[in-house]
């Protein structure tokens, strides 16, 4: 059974977006941080790819191109005991309360 | 200790049949499929265990390996000549034919 990510080959009849995705503030530091993290030595780049690909199917296909990143890089950065998944859910509501 | 490469240009090959767990880069529509190396690629840490933070040593044998389209996609409209070139490790690949 093919994970979401292997697709080549599947059928579709959906057009294919091809215009340019304005990247947001978001987006770009996620990039920064991947970055960051790959010069440190913490995550490298098939640990990603890993990652995104042991999402669940419904999960994956919801996830944008970044979305995914952040998941994948949550997954490691927890997996490696970097972060608590409940550090990052409190630092969330945190966040999101100041935003308020 | 220098290992020798397995397969030479214009060898024929089959891609093994497999969905391990984990990562893997030998993407589904192209197993079980026969082609021709074209090229070596050189040797590279295995992705199969670099996704799960593991060395990847001992580097393996990439080669870049050529299928017709229409051995690839059953529906495949285009000119018979055309062709699809994929990189994948040898221990994708199981030998059909050796170059004599």
């Amino acid at each position: 059974m093919p994970k979401p990510h292997d697709m080549g080959g599947l059928p579709n009849n959906e057009a294919i977006e091809q215009s340019d995705h304005q990247l947001m503030d978001w987006e770009m530091r996620m990039d920064a941080l991947h970055q960051v993290l790959g010069q440190k030595g913490i995550r490298k780049t098939d640990e990603m790819r890993r990652a995104m690909e042991g999402l669940k199917p419904d999960l994956y296909k919801s996830l944008s191109y970044y979305e995914r990143w952040t998941a994948a890089l949550e997954i490691l950065v927890v997996e490696k005991g970097i972060l608590t998944s409940e550090e990052i859910d409190r630092k969330v509501v945190q966040l999101d309360q100041g935003r308020r | 200790m220098a290992q020798s490469n397995k397969y030479r240009p214009g060898d024929q090959v089959r891609v093994r049949v497999d969905s391990p767990s984990g990562h893997y880069r030998t993407p589904t529509y192209i197993q079980g499929k026969t082609g021709l190396v074209v090229a070596s690629c050189g040797r590279f840490r295995n992705p199969e265990s670099l996704a799960h933070g593991g060395s990847g040593l001992p580097e393996q044998p990439l080669y870049r390996v050529e299928f017709t389209q229409r051995s690839v996609w059953d529906r495949y409209q285009g000119p018979s000549g055309d062709k699809i070139l994929v990189d994948i490790y040898e221990h994708w690949l199981d030998p059909v034919a050796f170059r004599r």
